[in-house]
């Protein structure tokens, strides 16, 4: 079979958004099949809208379209109604791209962005006609992997997954299609998975979880070790080294159908050494790598010129500092063509006086609402998480971006942080009053959104070892702003449901004995518990019940020092001394500066793998005194402590603030 | 300027919503470096009328758009020049069929269309029982279907809406299953009545498979036309393109 399309065609009208699964985005390809190519269908495990834009997922698939003995083509998550209609009709999931059956390539590989997708993954796998447990595919089957930032614990999914890559995939994905190649080559025997697996382990990278065995004492894991010799004892993140040397995707997809972040996306670095303790993106992906201004520029234009967009995100895990930032937003907004109608946005901003000017360059015109992210509400908080934003810096940053024009703020927090107590939690509230004040001294129409979700620890975070806040605790915590911001109508609370933040927190930092839950949840029909309508706690509970799983024991218990972690046979490049030494240094609320511009404090994810941040300036970004410790001495009323550390020759200060 | 494009719908693309092709030609605009007007204030949209909205999943090949355009910079705008120009702009199954200036006085398009030509096809239908179903409806003077708005059950007449409706002959070979294809031409005023309801309001009641709006007509002088004729060449060329 080449293409379901004849019979799919008929269905579509009776689903919700059929545009979802038409294909035809410009950027799209309708690869050349050949059985000496090796067919990769990358599967976001979500609703179309959702995957879509998923950077990572279009690098890999233009980076595999551009060789020779490799194709890829995409699939996403069909929602419920599409599944019922192709279960109903015997059809299998296909990719958008031709139509094909998913069963027919040779690898399915999922983006894996966030937990609450798990059974997703296995219903994809299960709607391509491949048995969802690895242990039960046969040499026909495709090869099931995963990449993404979850698959630095992928362990609830090992019972399910073939192979998990770790890190970047830009390089790994040759190697794999190479080895796949010859597995091909050899015609797929009988018997021939094992030794294709075990070819796979070999590369660098990559994880075969089937080729461990993983020993338990009573509820505590005791050891992860690998089965053979040539199956390595670690499994080390890929890095590539310069992210000039990839300059993707050179031809963004550009959907038919309106999907999130729907605008042209120009990753501009990639790492952060911020060094916010909550934030496993900060930690997987160092050390900095940042693209060069000029190639920023040209990616811009082009991508404008050739989209047609009229938006464009300059995007990283803290974009205003690009040490370019200022090059590259004075050359899009002088650009004759683009100038007078593209706006610029920046998906992160710091919070500080000064990203609001550069804000306020970019976005001349639709001037409504800004985010900014303290996460803390009181600086002792901020010091606990290493966010160290002074209150005044969030207050410049409100005072400028009111008195600009913009009417309407929203700040991120999080709630249930270790140590954290309820005049931490208060504070968040007494931020949101006195920034609506700041912002009635400029329009009476001041608002502030709040908007605070429930701390999840994440493996390779210094809070890696911390016990989730329960249920009760969160709703308390929630209700006690709830109580307290009553009477105040400018400032408006969200907050997530504490119910998925348990599962997020179970499926985050479980171990393979979730995989028998993960798999009843599916069964149950528990897909798509990342939208709110359709999350059920019930499902969940009920599984772990049946498999004589505590969910207290996996989500609320602090760790210890010496507790074997589902992931200490996998590595992000970071000492676990490095971590744990960082966690007591949260406890004692010391904080820590940013390396970029700082001696090296050897976290392990330089040193380990011989490579360094690519930093285009050696003088940190001008302005505000998030992370980088420069000018907090200077000026703030409680400066920050710093590790004890040999005195060594500073960068030059930030001159401007 | 005003100018006023006339395009096709057909294959895979049909699945996008009416919304989801204004944003469509809106990139394509952009990207062709036409001097497209924009509205003022706040947050400046660019000037392009849409016609009546098409249901999503119905193909056409006669939809249209007007943009206006930015003097004097538009004077370097040939219009005869733009369907070459915006086709390959566009996805694969939006054909740009013509384009031409109109004089800005003229009502909007959703004012001036006053009926639409449609092309149904009824999978699984036998065509003694539908000839004999489209007689009946032809004859009687009224023809009530139920459907739903705002959330609330609506009853009304369709039948003086049916201007037109007839057997055009059997599905082609490639569809899944055997069946009939209707021509009909349905009032866009006071509402626009969609084939769907035509199918349900006959005896028995039919479903749809394949829809495409072959034409939309206004009424000018007592005459009816099409807001812009189509050039003689575009059937054979959209078809080609449909997938």
């Amino acid at each position: 079979m080449t293409s379901i399309w004849p019979q799919l065609e008929p269905i579509l009208p009776k689903v919700a958004r059929p545009a979802r699964y038409i294909g035809l985005e410009d950027g799209s390809v309708q690869p050349h099949h050949d059985p000496r190519k090796v067919s990769w269908l990358l599967l976001y495990p979500d609703t179309y809208e959702i995957g879509l834009p998923n950077q990572g997922l279009q690098i890999l698939y233009e980076i595999l379209n551009e060789r020779d003995d490799a194709l890829a083509e995409r699939s996403y998550a069909p929602w419920v109604d599409l599944e019922a209609e192709l279960r109903s009709r015997g059809l299998p999931l296909f990719s958008v791209d031709t139509h094909r059956p998913a069963g027919e390539f040779d690898l399915l590989a999922f983006n894996l962005s966030a937990e609450l997708v798990y059974t997703n993954v296995l219903n994809c796998i299960d709607l391509a006609g491949v048995p969802v447990r690895a242990a039960a595919r046969r040499p026909e089957h495709p090869l099931v992997l995963a990449g993404g930032h979850c698959t630095y614990n992928p362990e609830p999914l090992a019972d399910f997954l073939d192979a998990v890559v770790l890190g970047d995939g830009e390089e790994v994905v040759a190697e794999i299609t190479e080895v796949v190649r010859d597995w091909k080559a050899s015609g797929r025997t009988d018997g021939s998975r094992e030794g294709v697996l075990r070819a796979l382990a070999r590369v660098p990278g990559v994880y075969v979880p089937s080729l461990y065995d993983v020993a338990y004492d009573g509820p505590r894991l005791v050891a992860v070790t690998p089965r053979f010799a040539d199956v390595p004892d670690r499994v080390e993140k890929r890095t590539i080294a310069d992210l000039a040397d990839w300059p993707y995707p050179r031809r963004q997809l550009v959907p038919l159908t309106e999907v999130v972040h729907d605008r042209l996306n120009v990753e501009v670095f990639r790492g952060c050494t911020r060094g916010c303790r909550f934030c496993q993106a900060g930690m997987i992906t160092r050390p900095v790598r940042e693209r060069p201004a000029e190639q920023v520029r040209t990616m811009v234009a082009e991508g404008l010129r050739r989209t047609g967009y009229d938006e464009v995100a300059l995007t990283s895990l803290s974009t205003a500092d690009f040490s370019g930032i200022e090059e590259v937003v004075r050359a899009v907004v002088d650009d004759p063509v683009n100038g007078q109608q593209t706006s610029v946005s920046l998906p992160s901003l710091r919070v500080d006086a000064f990203t609001v000017g550069i804000a306020a360059q970019l976005q001349r015109a639709r001037r409504t609402g800004l985010t900014f992210a303290p996460e803390a509400g009181t600086w002792r908080m901020r010091q606990v998480i290493n966010k160290l934003i002074r209150e005044q810096d969030l207050y410049d940053a409100v005072d400028a971006a009111f008195s600009q024009g913009w009417r309407r703020m929203k700040l991120y927090f999080l709630t249930g942080l270790p140590t954290e107590t309820d005049e931490d939690t208060l504070g968040i509230a007494e931020l949101g009053r006195n920034c609506v004040e700041i912002g009635r001294r400029h329009t009476r129409s001041a608002s502030v959104t709040l908007s605070v979700g429930g701390f999840v620890p994440k493996p390779f975070t210094p809070f890696q070892w911390f016990g989730q806040n329960t249920v009760p605790e969160l709703h308390r915590k929630v209700g006690l702003l709830r109580d307290d911001l009553r009477r105040h109508r400018s400032v408006q609370l969200k907050w997530h449901d504490p119910k998925a933040t348990l599962v997020e927190g179970l499926t985050s930092r479980g171990d393979r004995r979730l995989g028998p839950v993960i798999e009843d949840v599916w069964r149950q029909a528990g897909t798509f518990q990342e939208w709110s309508e359709r999350f059920r706690l019930d499902l969940w509970l009920d599984a772990l019940a049946r498999a004589g799983l505590d969910p207290d024991w996996y989500v609320h218990r602090h760790r210890t020092e010496d507790e074997v972690l589902p992931w200490d046979h996998l590595s992000a490049g970071l000492h676990k001394d490095f971590l744990w030494q960082d966690w007591r240094d949260a406890l004692d609320e010391v904080g820590l500066e940013d390396c970029r511009w700082t001696p090296c404090y050897d976290c392990g994810a330089c040193t380990g793998y011989s490579i360094e941040h690519i930093v285009a300036s050696a003088t940190p970004p001008a302005g505000g005194s998030q992370g980088t410790g420069q000018d907090l001495a200077a000026e703030s009323s409680t400066p920050v402590q710093l590790l004890a550390r040999p005195p060594q020759a500073r960068p030059a200060q930030a001159g401007a603030r | 300027m005003r100018i006023r494009f006339r395009f096709a719908k057909t294959g895979k693309v049909r699945f996008t919503s009416h919304r989801d092709v204004a944003r469509l030609w809106e990139r394509a605009l952009r990207r062709a470096e036409l001097p497209v007007a924009s509205t003022q204030g706040f947050s400046p949209r660019p000037k392009v009328h849409f016609g009546l909205a098409l249901p999503t999943g119905h193909e056409s090949l006669g939809e249209y758009l007007d943009v206006d355009l930015r003097e004097p910079e538009c004077a370097s705008v040939d219009p005869a020049e733009l369907p070459q120009l915006l086709t390959p702009l566009l996805p694969a199954g939006l054909t740009v069929e013509a384009a031409a200036l109109v004089d800005r006085p003229g009502p909007s398009l959703q004012e001036a269309v006053t009926s639409c030509s449609w092309r149904i096809e009824v999978p699984g239908a036998d065509l003694a029982e539908l000839t004999a179903a489209v007689e009946r409806l032809l004859a009687a003077p009224e023809a009530w279907v139920t459907r739903e708005r705002k959330g609330r059950p609506v009853t009304d007449d369709i039948r003086p809406a049916v201007a037109m409706l007839a057997i055009a002959g059997s599905l082609p070979p490639d569809r899944l299953e055997p069946g009939v294809v209707l021509e009909a031409e349905l009032a866009t005023q006071p509402r626009g009545v969609r084939p769907s309801e035509l199918l349900a309001a006959l005896e028995p009641p039919h479903q749809e498979g394949r829809v495409c709006r072959t034409h939309q007509w206004i009424a000018l002088d007592g005459a009816r036309r099409e807001p812009l004729p189509a050039p003689t060449t575009w059937a054979p060329h959209a078809q080609a393109r449909a997938s």
